[in-house]
C-alpha cells in the first residue's frame, strides 16, 4: 500500500508551472464542501502514502500526505496515543494531507489545541515545483519562519503537502461525559466558571437545551471532577462526540445554509435580525464555535461576525459554494503577496480560499 | 554584516534625526554616543554595534510614522524590547534606527471570562501572570528571563521555557497581535475566537525575529493555575539511563509539566552556588514536575516514582512541601549563573534533537570539548529535546572566543545531523546565521526570502538577521559540505 509518488507529483507541478496550468489538489476529496470550487487539472496525492516514522516515546509521527487518517489513528491508538486535535474525517478515506490543509479540528480543540498547534514540520512542493522542507520532528524549533504552520489552513494554495510531522499525546486513562438541562445563557455561564478552574475538560457542546461536557484524564481526577460539576452521566457519549465531529447528527442535515462561526466564547447573542431568532444554533468549544443554520444573507452574517472580532464560513453544498470571511484590505494584500511568494503563476488550488488567491 | 546584506539609505544622519524629532518629543530621540551605548547589544554581548539613532515612541501612531519615515528614506530598522535575547536578534544596525518599544508597558485588559490579557509589547512576561493571579489565571510560557523579557520579544522569538512540553510555546498561547508594517500600516492578525480566516499569519509572525513587522499589541491566552504542582528529583549514575527514563515516563502516558536534566558539571556548579541538596556523585539528575488537579498529581507521582526506579535511578526524592519543590527548582534555575562562576565567560548554545539521540550527542560534545580544550556543562529541557550546552571560556585569552564560537557552531551542526535544529528557543538572530546555511538548502532559503519580501520588499526590517543571504552561505559553504554536496554550486566563491 505504501508508495512514494513525490517524483511524479513534482514533475506534474513543474510542468504545470511551465504551462501555467491550474492544478486541483485532491486527496480523498472528503472536504470539497469546505471553501470554494477549483477548476484545474487534478493532482492526486492519495497514492503518496505511508507512515515514515513513529516512535511513541518521542511523541512524534511522520507520514506521507496521502496516508489515510484512519490508518494513522489506528497506529496511534494501538500505542495508547492519539492526534490531540481530534480531526473530523468526513469520509473513511480522508487523508492526512487534507486534514492539515484544512486545519479542521474536533471537539477537543478548545482544550488541547488545533491541527496547526501540533504541526512540527512538513515537506512541500511549492508552485514552482520545488521540493522544500520546513520545521522537523522536534518539539521546539525556531530556525527560519514557521512555514509549516502556515500550510495548515492554506487549503493547498501555498504548496502541495508531501509529508507531515505531528506531535501526538497519550490517550487519557478515563473519559466521561456529564449533561445538564439548561438554556444557552446558563450553559455559557457554567462553561466559563469551569474553564477558569483546572478541571480536566476535553469537549463541550450545547444544543436543544442540553449542555454536554466531556472530562478526560487520570481516573481519580475525572471522578473528582464529576463530583465537582455534577450533572447526569451521559449514555453513548463517545458516539455522540464522534457524530458531532463528523457532522452526522440530525442538526447537520441540509435544510438551511450551515455556517461555522468562530468568535469570543462569552458572546451570548450574535445580534442577528429578529426574524431569524428561531434559527438553530449548536455551540462547541466552550462557546467559541457556533454552528448556525440560517437563511440570513451571507453578508449580514459575515459583517456581524467581523463586528464581534470573529469570522464566519459558509459550508458548501450541492446548491451553493463554500465561502470564507472576507479579509480586510491590508490582510488581503499580504495574502496576495504570500501567494505570489509560494506560487508565482497561481497554479495551486487557485481560488479555493479566496478569489485571486 | 555580510556585504550582500547591506542597505543603502537615502538620507543622512542629521536629516534622519531631525525628521524623528518631528514625530516624537526630542527627549525620545537618542543620538549622543553615551546615550547610544546601552543599546549596543542584547543578551548576547559578544556582538555589538552602535546605531545612528535610538527612538522611543509611546503611541502606535508614532510607531507608524517612524516606520513610514524609514520606508521613505530606505533606512534599516531594528525593533527592541527588553534586549534579553540570546542570539543577537536586537543587535542594532550601524546605518539604522533602533526602535525601542520600552514605553509600551501597559496592560490594556484582563478578561477573566475570555481568559485573555491584552497587553502592549513592552509588558514583561512575568507581569502578565502577576496581573492575572487574582483571577486564578496565568500566562504559561516562562522563558528563564521572564522577570525581565517583554511579551513583544517573546512573540518575535517564539519563546519557550521549562513548561513547553505540556503547555506549548508562545505560538500556542497567543490569540491576536497588532503589527505595523514597514509602510506604517497597522494590521490586526488573529481574532477573538480560537482561529481566524485566511492564512495563519499569527504563526508566521511568531518567531519571525522582527523581520516582517513591528508588534505593537499582543493578546495572550491565560490558563487556570493548576491546583497543585509536585516535583520529583532522580539521580542516575549514567546519562544514558537518565535519557531512557524520560522516554519511559512518556511511554507510561504521562506528560510532565516540566522535565529537566543536568549533567555532572552543571549539578556541581548549581550545588556550590545555591545548595539545593543535589546528589554530587550523580552523573545526571532529572527534575520531573507534575501538575494538575490534586487527584491527578497524586496518581502520577506514584507512577513516575515507579518508572524512575525501574529506569535505574540510584535515588528518587519527592519534594515534601512547596519549599522543597522550590529548592529543587532553584538549582536548575540558577544553573546558568552557577556555571558562570566556574569560568570568566560562558557561551550558551540552544539546539534541539530527537531525544533518543541524546547519548550520541552528549558523547560527541564531550569529544569536541576535548578537541577544543574547553569544558562544557549540559542543561537539557529533556522533555522536548532542547539542549543547552554551556561552553566555559575566557574572552581575555586571545583566540578563545573564536574557538568557542567554532565549537558552538559544531554543536549546532551536530544537532542538524541527528535530525534536530540549530535553535529550539533562542532564535537565529546574528549568532546562528551561518548555521542556517547548514539546516536549509538554497531553495528553502530563497523561499524564506520570498516570504520576507511579501512583507518588506526593500529588506529594511532587521537586515542581516535570521535568514542568511545566498552569498553569505556560498562563502560559509566553502568550508562546509551539506549532505555530501556543496550547497550552492551555481554561486561564485569569494
Amino acid at each position: 500500500m505504501n508508495s512514494d509518488t513525490s517524483q511524479q507529483l513534482q514533475q506534474q507541478v513543474q510542468s504545470a508551472y511551465k504551462e501555467k496550468t491550474a492544478l486541483c489538489i485532491v486527496g480523498a476529496n472528503s472536504k470539497a464542501f469546505y471553501g470554494r470550487q477549483v477548476t484545474g487539472e487534478p493532482l492526486n496525492v492519495s497514492e503518496h502514502r505511508g507512515i515514515l516514522n513513529y516512535e511513541p516515546t518521542e511523541l512524534v509521527i511522520t507520514a506521507r500526505a496521502g496516508t489515510p487518517l484512519r490508518e494513522i489513528e489506528k497506529v496511534l491508538s494501538d500505542n495508547g496515543q492519539m492526534l490531540p486535535f481530534e480531526p473530523p474525517a468526513f469520509s473513511n478515506d480522508a487523508t492526512l494531507g487534507g486534514t492539515i490543509a484544512c486545519n479542521l479540528s474536533g471537539p477537543r480543540r478548545a482544550y488541547a489545541g488545533a491541527a496547526r498547534d501540533f504541526l512540527l514540520g512538513c515537506k512541500i512542493i511549492n508552485g514552482k515545483g520545488e521540493l522544500l522542507t520546513f520545521g522537523g520532528e522536534v518539539m521546539k524549533n525556531v530556525a527560519g519562519y514557521d512555514v509549516s504552520r502556515l500550510m495548515a489552513g492554506a487549503m493547498g494554495t501555498l504548496g502541495v503537502l508531501l509529508e507531515v510531522s505531528l506531535k501526538v499525546l497519550p490517550i487519557a486513562e478515563m473519559e466521561a461525559t456529564q449533561q445538564f438541562e439548561c438554556n444557552a445563557s446558563e450553559a455559557l455561564d457554567k462553561l466559563h466558571q469551569w474553564s477558569k478552574t483546572p478541571l480536566p475538560l476535553s469537549a463541550s457542546s450545547f444544543h436543544d437545551s442540553v449542555l454536554r461536557v466531556r472530562l478526560s484524564g487520570a481516573t481519580k481526577a475525572v471522578e473528582a471532577a464529576i463530583s465537582t460539576i455534577g450533572g447526569d452521566s451521559s449514555d453513548s457519549a463517545s458516539r455522540y462526540w464522534h457524530e458531532l465531529k463528523e457532522q452526522q447528527q440530525d442538526f447537520f442535515k441540509e435544510d438551511k445554509p450551515l455556517w461555522r462561526i468562530s468568535l469570543a466564547s462569552d458572546i451570548e447573542s450574535l445580534g442577528l435580525p429578529a426574524d431569524y431568532e428561531n434559527d438553530d444554533c449548536l455551540y462547541e468549544w466552550g462557546g467559541a464555535l457556533r454552528w448556525l443554520k440560517s437563511h440570513v444573507p451571507a453578508d449580514t452574517i459575515q459583517s456581524t461576525a467581523a463586528k464581534l472580532d470573529g469570522h464566519a464560513a459558509l459550508l458548501g453544498t450541492s446548491r451553493h459554494e463554500g465561502q470564507f470571511q472576507p479579509l480586510t484590505p491590508g490582510l488581503l494584500r499580504i495574502h496576495k503577496n504570500l501567494k505570489r511568494a509560494f506560487d508565482p503563476v497561481n497554479i495551486l488550488n487557485p481560488g479555493r480560499l479566496y478569489p485571486g488567491l | 554584516m555580510h556585504n550582500s546584506e547591506q542597505v543603502e539609505s537615502k538620507i543622512d544622519s542629521a536629516g534622519l534625526i531631525d525628521e524623528l524629532c518631528s514625530i516624537v518629543p526630542s527627549d525620545s530621540v537618542l543620538f549622543e554616543k553615551e546615550d547610544l551605548k546601552p543599546y549596543e547589544c542584547d543578551g548576547l554581548s559578544a556582538y555589538r554595534a552602535i546605531p545612528i539613532v535610538v527612538v522611543l515612541p509611546e503611541t502606535i501612531e508614532q510607531v507608524q510614522k517612524v516606520l513610514g519615515l524609514c520606508h521613505r528614506y530606505h533606512v534599516p530598522v531594528v525593533a527592541r524590547g527588553a534586549g534579553t535575547g540570546l542570539s543577537g536578534g536586537a543587535l542594532p544596525h550601524e546605518q539604522g534606527v533602533l526602535l525601542s518599544l520600552a514605553k509600551f508597558k501597559n496592560i490594556l485588559e484582563i478578561n477573566p471570562e475570555r481568559r485573555i490579557a491584552r497587553v502592549q509589547p513592552g509588558v514583561r512576561n512575568l507581569a502578565i501572570s502577576e496581573a492575572a493571579d487574582r483571577f486564578g489565571l496565568y500566562y504559561a510560557p516562562d522563558p528563564s528571563s521572564q522577570i525581565a523579557c517583554t511579551i513583544g520579544g517573546n512573540v518575535a522569538e517564539n519563546s519557550g521555557g521549562v513548561h513547553c512540553l505540556k503547555y506549548g510555546l508562545t505560538v500556542h498561547n497567543i490569540q491576536q497581535i497588532k503589527i505595523i508594517t514597514i509602510e506604517g500600516e497597522i494590521l490586526t492578525i488573529g481574532g477573538s475566537g480560537l482561529d481566524s480566516a485566511g492564512y495563519d499569519l499569527l504563526a508566521l509572525m511568531t518567531g519571525s525575529e522582527g523581520m516582517l513587522g513591528v508588534i505593537v499589541e499582543v493578546t495572550v491566552k491565560l490558563l487556570p493555575k493548576p491546583e497543585r504542582a509536585q516535583v520529583l528529583l532522580a539521580a542516575f549514575d549514567d546519562v544514558v539511563k537518565a535519557g531512557e527514563a524520560v522516554g519511559n515516563i512518556i511511554a507510561a502516558g504521562i506528560i510532565p509539566a516540566g522535565l529537566e536534566m543536568m549533567d555532572r558539571l552543571a549539578i556541581s556548579a548549581a550545588e556550590d552556588f545555591v545548595h539545593a541538596g543535589y546528589p554530587l556523585d550523580a552523573e545526571a539528575i532529572l527534575l520531573c514536575e507534575l501538575d494538575g488537579t490534586n487527584e491527578e498529581v497524586s496518581e502520577h507521582v506514584l507512577k513516575v516514582r515507579e518508572v524512575l526506579k525501574h529506569s535505574g535511578a540510584t535515588e528518587v526524592r519527592t519534594a515534601k512541601d512547596e519549599n522543597e519543590r522550590l529548592t529543587f527548582w532553584k538549582g536548575r534555575k540558577a544553573a546558568f549563573p552557577a556555571v558562570g562562576r566556574l569560568s570568566p565567560d560562558y557561551y550558551c548554545m540552544d539546539g534541539t534533537i530527537p531525544r533518543k539521540q541524546l547519548p550520541k550527542v552528549l558523547e560527541s560534545i564531550a569529544a569536541l570539548s576535548k578537541e577544543y580544550e574547553l569544558p562544557v556543562a549540559n542543561v537539557f529541557h529533556a522533555g522536548d529535546g532542547n539542549l543547552h550546552p554551556l561552553i566555559l571560556y575566557d574572552a581575555n585569552n586571545p583566540g578563545e572566543l573564536e574557538r568557542t564560537e567554532e565549537f558552538g557552531g559544531k554543536i549546532l551542526e551536530l544537532c542538524v545531523a541527528v535530525g534536530g535544529t540549530i535553535t529550539g528557543e533562542h532564535g537565529v538572530g546574528m549568532e546562528k546565521i551561518n548555521q542556517m546555511c547548514v539546516q536549509f538548502n538554497r531553495l528553502e532559503l530563497s523561499q524564506f526570502h520570498a516570504v520576507k519580501a511579501a512583507f518588506d520588499p526593500d529588506g529594511l526590517l532587521n537586515p542581516g538577521k535570521a535568514v542568511p543571504s545566498l552569498h553569505r552561505c556560498a562563502e560559509f559553504g566553502a568550508m562546509h559540505v551539506h549532505k555530501g554536496e556543496l550547497p550552492f554550486p551555481e554561486l561564485e566563491r569569494f
